[in-house]
């Protein structure tokens, strides 16, 4: 890949994961909200954006990151994912107590809160796999068809759980980014053949 | 499973017979006999703070919460019934006490009350009613905004007798 493709790679990327925090940021419900409910609905934002990340460094799409070191930053950005949904729902529960246990209870009025809950505990589950990736002694495929399929629910999930929202984040860049994060995370899938659990074939990638 | 189907028909009958009746003006009491009682909604409840004071509006006003009281079976409308309401409005969170207030029925059972504009929050826009007096059934309503724009809401109750 040459220099310049790289450049324009990452510029991309970065506008694409810039332009719907900034739009959420300049949300006029903004003003008739406190600092914490503020912050609970970014770390949701910022969550949207690093599952636009989690695939293609999974899948070794980004300049100077492939597979191996790629899937090294995977694992950070997984972590902060999972700081990112703990501060999320803290955060709401802090501002809204009754709200918050209606929803983890799923006995919530609000239909996107289920995807929301469906994708969180999908979300641990998954950084949980990695964890102990070594301890569970699975075969490569066997474990990698279970961490995907775990991140096509938390993707699913949090795609449905965003659009049904009306929340701070702006109707145009929060579709443009779950449209991106759903065609990532099909070509990973895709180019990775996960479905394929027969051992001894080596990935392409 | 027979059950279920007979009594979903018979609430489909209950709300016609209700929605013609109110269309007409007709509220005669053999034909309203099944008026069926409000259920509380989910998630209604969140946030009440009992005992919100009668007020003639919640903080600067601009936005009108509407509705109706009535008896069950006869649908009679009841006069002078607290309606307390709540919501997250641009003046203050579910939670904080400016953002609570009460009014009474008239003596054709229609409350409004007029409150700041509400915003989405929690993902929607919405409101919060309680009637919680004790001669009947306690009721909570949590009515979702068609629009966020939306300059008023309205909410009705059906209250069963203790």
């Amino acid at each position: 890949m040459s220099r310049f493709r790289a450049i324009l790679t990452w510029v991309g990327l970065a506008t694409v994961i810039g332009v719907p925090i900034a739009a959420a940021a300049a949300s006029p419900l903004l003003q008739w909200r406190g600092p914490i409910y503020i912050a609970a609905g970014f770390a949701g934002v910022v969550a949207m954006t690093l599952l636009l990340l989690q695939p293609l460094l999974a899948g070794g799409f980004l300049p100077g990151l492939p597979a191996i070191r790629g899937r090294r930053v995977h694992r950070w950005i997984g972590a902060a994912l999972v700081a990112a949904v703990v501060i999320h729902v803290g955060a709401l529960w802090i501002t809204s107590p009754p709200d918050v246990i209606d929803v983890l209870l799923f006995r919530s009025p609000t239909p996107f809160s289920v995807w929301g809950v469906v994708a969180m505990w999908a979300v641990f589950a998954a950084a949980l796999l990695a964890l102990f990736r070594r301890r569970l002694h699975l075969r490569h495929r066997t474990w990698r068809l279970a961490h995907t399929s775990l991140a096509l629910v938390i993707v699913v999930g949090s795609v449905v759980h965003a659009i049904l929202i009306e929340g701070t984040m702006e109707t145009m860049t929060k579709a443009a980014l779950c449209l991106l994060v759903l065609a990532a995370t099909v070509k990973v899938l895709a180019d990775l053949r996960v479905w394929d659990i027969r051992p001894g074939r080596r990935a392409e990638r | 499973m027979t059950t279920d189907l007979l009594s979903r028909r018979t609430l489909l009958a209950a709300g016609g017979a209700v929605a013609v009746a109110g269309v007409s003006r007709l509220l005669v009491p053999a034909r309203a006999q099944g008026l069926a009682p409000t259920r509380t909604m989910r998630g209604g409840a969140n946030n009440y703070r009992p005992g919100a004071p009668i007020v003639d509006r919640i903080g600067g006003g601009g936005f009108w919460m509407f509705g109706t009281v009535r008896r069950a079976g006869d649908g009679k409308p009841l006069a002078g019934q607290r309606i307390q309401i709540w919501a997250h409005t641009t003046e203050g969170h579910e939670r904080e006490p400016q953002s609570h207030g009460a009014t009474l029925t008239d003596a054709n059972g229609i409350f409004r009350l007029e409150m700041p504009q509400i915003v989405p929050a929690f993902g929607q826009p919405h409101g919060h009613l309680a009637y919680d007096s004790g001669d009947f059934e306690t009721v909570f309503l949590r009515p979702v905004m068609p629009s966020a724009r939306d300059t008023s809401l309205e909410a009705h109750f059906v209250l069963q007798p203790v």
